[in-house]
């Protein structure tokens, strides 16, 4: 499909001097972060940014709030996140973007809102482990490829029950884990974010798509 | 002049403001540009938009993808600090425990108030605005008509910078020749409902917004504005200057650290600094206002927030611009033996006829703007688009069954994807289950910016049953009674919704859209956004032409204590189709001039 990213930019640098915020200018590349181990069923230990955060500054898992994952359910999570979300022929998986970080950061959150997905994602993380030793594996981890697959497609079936909606939960957060991130957001045809001298409107190829001539004005 | 502490308060200012949004700006920018002394008080902290905004930020630079919190009710880049719905130690109650008839409060302590992080949706209220009890047989007439403010509308576009067109719709006022500036052109999505609208009789038309298209005209608009004043023209062309257009990316609602967007801080308050006849008091949370023998406004009482201490500061004339609710509170906390039910009440009419807009949404897929060729649609972010009320005729003959108009926003794009912007794919898919793996990539590919959405506001006359009043028992941590709203919707306006949401699916239905759920006509209580939720409630302390049955004059002044203005939503006596933000700043810079006159008479 012809992408009509052709747009006359401005030079993220001339742009960047527009905005006076020198810290606006640091972009974030994702990062590897190593999960603190804790015990799950703990409740969070963490506390909320407040009501006056530095809304400038990069963050990024775990610099906020103490993160909840053990080392081998980061592995889980990992692997989860490149079946919800792999890798194809137009864009990199899931965890390649630390998604399975952001899950962590998402279910180790102190606000009241998170505290569901906590306990359903680490009950759901703890089901599939369980399954697959059911299976005669270690862990849902030491199965096979195929067989992963064939029990998260079991689990997409049912998406109000338990487990199927702990499979819910994880694929609500892995894609909008995913493309908020910018090589996501790309994949959906998020092509904004790029400051223009000028906005001339839909390019004449849409606009011929969709039967529509240009504004007049 | 600066930002002070209260150890740096003078003695003598002609002029205290209480809030520094668009009503406190604009007053603080005519007075002080005019060479009146001034103070502004802001509850919230000093908050400088050029350093403090992130504009360019996706949401994975921000803890839980910016996601809104208790912390931060509208996501973690809004422009809000220190604000909210709710905020620990400032409570407001509800009088009813209907969940219909609840009101909800917005508020934004910080430098600039709501200005930071409102939609900079700017419309002029139109001539049948000012007429609602004349027109509609209900509520109240304004004590001005649309002619006492065409001027200031014409005067508040130019300073702040407007774009938008004259489309010649009934009851929407051309702006003067020279004025707005060009609307930014419309998106795929936009087009495509202007299209299907206008075959069953509906414009789409580009909306007004308070964004810089292009610089501002420092060599023209300076003089036009202050004529006769060279400093004043000069402060404000330098300040043009500094601010840069539109770069076309980035959600206003961020904030906008280039000035391409307005808010009060770069707009009002930076200008007026300059003029030296400025200062800004931060964390000041006013307790009252206080009376001499006269039974004149002397000042103000107030609690530093730093270390909790009250302080007074006095000056020639006190205005409340703390936003309508707020500055009801002042009034009805500033009891004395003249005025044993708040100051200005002599007609028991502060806190009454609170006005909102009556909105609903809908929204729904557009199969034809699937599978689009990816390009940038952000433009000035947000709405561009909308269809201003269509009906005025019909109005006149008498052919609806509700008195209030409605425009609606339209919003389509491709804009910058948030948690939730793949969550509805399943369901346009045809899945029954929780798609993944390709699947939900192709999906996502082929549904992201299909949706457009309509979201409807419209017009309220003041009743009875909405209203708010003191709190015999809840206090805030400062000791200050806290307000107690009431809240009603009539039958008329819930006829208003129906009829919304009749148009916006009839809409849909001629492009061919999948909606999720059919128009709510038959119980529009269930559409209804919430009393407060649209963040446009006005009224409260009403302009009239009589003492007995209004709080203020046709200069906001209250007809009870003559130094005493107000410059927010409070004066107004309805709520107009249009949003209120750009009246407030009219209504303010008219007020302004009217004190000018009178310190220059000595009258104050």
């Amino acid at each position: 499909m012809k992408d009509f990213d052709e747009t006359p930019r401005i030079e993220r640098r001339v742009a960047m001097e527009w905005i006076i915020s020198a810290a606006a200018a640091v972009p974030f590349l994702g990062q590897t972060v190593i999960g603190a181990t804790s015990d799950s069923a703990a409740p969070v230990s963490g506390k909320g940014y407040g009501p006056d955060p530095n809304m400038v500054k990069v963050y990024k898992p775990g610099d906020l709030w103490p993160l909840t994952f053990s080392t081998g359910q980061r592995e889980l999570v990992i692997v989860l996140c490149d079946i919800i979300i792999p890798a194809d022929e137009q864009s990199p998986s899931a965890s390649s973007q630390g998604v399975h970080d952001f899950v962590d950061e998402w279910i180790s959150s102190p606000y009241s809102a998170q505290t569901s997905d906590r306990n359903l994602i680490l009950k759901g993380l703890a089901w599939l482990d369980e399954e697959g030793v059911r299976q005669g594996s270690a862990n849902f981890v030491a199965m096979s490829a195929e067989a992963q697959l064939k029990i998260c497609q079991e689990l997409s079936l049912k998406p109000k029950e338990f487990p199927g909606n702990f499979f819910w939960k994880m694929r609500d957060l892995v894609a909008g884990g995913y493309y908020t991130t910018p090589v996501g957001m790309r994949d959906l045809g998020y092509r904004g974010n790029m400051p223009m001298p000028e906005w001339n409107g839909p390019p004449k190829g849409v606009l011929d798509l969709l039967g529509l001539e240009p504004e007049s004005r | 002049m600066p930002v002070i502490s209260p150890k740096e308060v003078q003695p003598d200012y002609d002029v205290v403001i209480v809030g520094s949004g668009a009503g406190g700006g604009q007053m603080a920018y005519t007075l002080t540009m005019n060479g009146a002394k001034v103070l502004v008080m802001e509850a919230g902290r000093i908050f400088d938009p050029a350093r403090e905004t992130a504009m360019m930020h996706t949401p994975d630079m921000a803890p839980l993808r910016a996601m809104p919190t208790p912390d931060k009710q509208y996501g973690f880049y809004d422009s809000s600090v220190d604000s909210g719905w709710e905020i620990p130690g400032e409570p407001y109650t509800n009088a009813s425990k209907e969940e219909k008839r609840q009101f909800f409060w917005w508020r934004q302590r910080m430098l600039g108030g709501r200005t930071n992080h409102w939609g900079r949706v700017s419309l002029r209220n139109g001539p049948y605005d000012f007429k609602t009890k004349s027109r509609q047989g209900i509520g109240f007439d304004w004590p001005i008509s649309y002619d006492d403010l065409h001027l200031y509308y014409d005067k508040v576009e130019m300073l702040v910078g407007i774009f938008g067109s004259n489309e010649g719709v009934e009851n929407v006022p051309h702006s003067s020749p020279g004025v707005l500036l060009p609307p930014p052109k419309m998106r795929a999505g936009e087009l495509l409902t202007k299209k299907f609208a206008k075959k069953i009789g509906i414009d789409v038309v580009p909306v007004h917004r308070a964004i810089l298209t292009k610089q501002q005209d420092a060599d023209r608009l300076p003089a036009i504005l202050h004529p006769g004043n060279a400093k004043a023209q000069k402060i404000l062309a330098e300040n043009m200057r500094s601010r840069a257009k539109c770069f076309f990316a980035t959600d206003c609602h961020r904030g906008c650290s280039i000035g391409a967007a307005y808010d009060s801080a770069t707009v009002h308050l930076r200008p007026a600094l300059k003029t030296g006849n400025l200062d800004i008091l931060p964390n000041a949370m006013v307790r009252e206002v206080t009376l001499n023998k006269e039974g004149k406004a002397k000042g103000l009482s107030y609690i530093d927030k730093v270390d909790g201490a009250d302080h007074h500061v006095s000056a020639k004339v006190v205005v409340l611009a703390a936003s309508s609710q707020e500055s009801v509170r002042i009034l009805l906390n500033s009891k004395s033996s003249l005025f044993p039910d708040g100051l200005a009440n002599s007609s028991g009419k502060v806190g009454k006829y609170i006005t909102d807009s009556v909105s609903s949404s809908f929204s729904a897929q557009i199969p034809a703007l699937e599978n689009l060729p990816p390009h940038n649609e952000d433009g000035t972010v947000g709405q561009q688009a909308y269809v201003p009320w269509w009906l005025c005729k019909e109005h006149t003959a008498g052919r609806l069954d509700f008195s209030g108009g409605y425009k609606f926003i339209v919003g389509s794009g491709r804009r910058m994807p948030k948690m939730s912007s793949v969550r509805g794919f399943d369901r346009l898919a045809g899945r029954d289950g929780t798609g993944f793996g390709t699947d939900l990539k192709e999906d996502a590919r082929r549904f992201y910016g299909s949706t457009v959405g309509f979201g409807a506001q419209g017009a309220m006359a003041a009743n009875d049953d909405c209203f708010s009043e003191l709190d015999p028992e809840v206090k805030d941590k400062w000791g200050i009674p806290v307000l107690r709203f009431h809240w009603k919707w009539s039958d008329d306006e819930l006829k208003q919704i129906a009829h919304q949401q009749e148009s916006m699916a009839s809409i849909f239905e001629t492009m061919g859209a999948r909606i999720s759920r059919q128009p709510e006509t038959g119980n529009p209580l269930k559409v209804i956004k919430d009393g407060g939720k649209i963040i446009h409630e006005v009224g409260g302390a009403i302009m009239g032409d009589n003492p007995k049955n209004s709080v203020t004059d046709q200069w906001s002044r209250t007809w009870d204590v003559p130094n005493l203005v107000l410059s927010d939503g409070a004066p107004f006596p309805n709520t107009a189709d249009k949003n209120p933000t750009l009246t407030i700043m009219a209504l303010a810079w008219r007020a302004a001039d009217h004190v000018l006159d009178e310190l220059k008479k000595g009258n104050v």
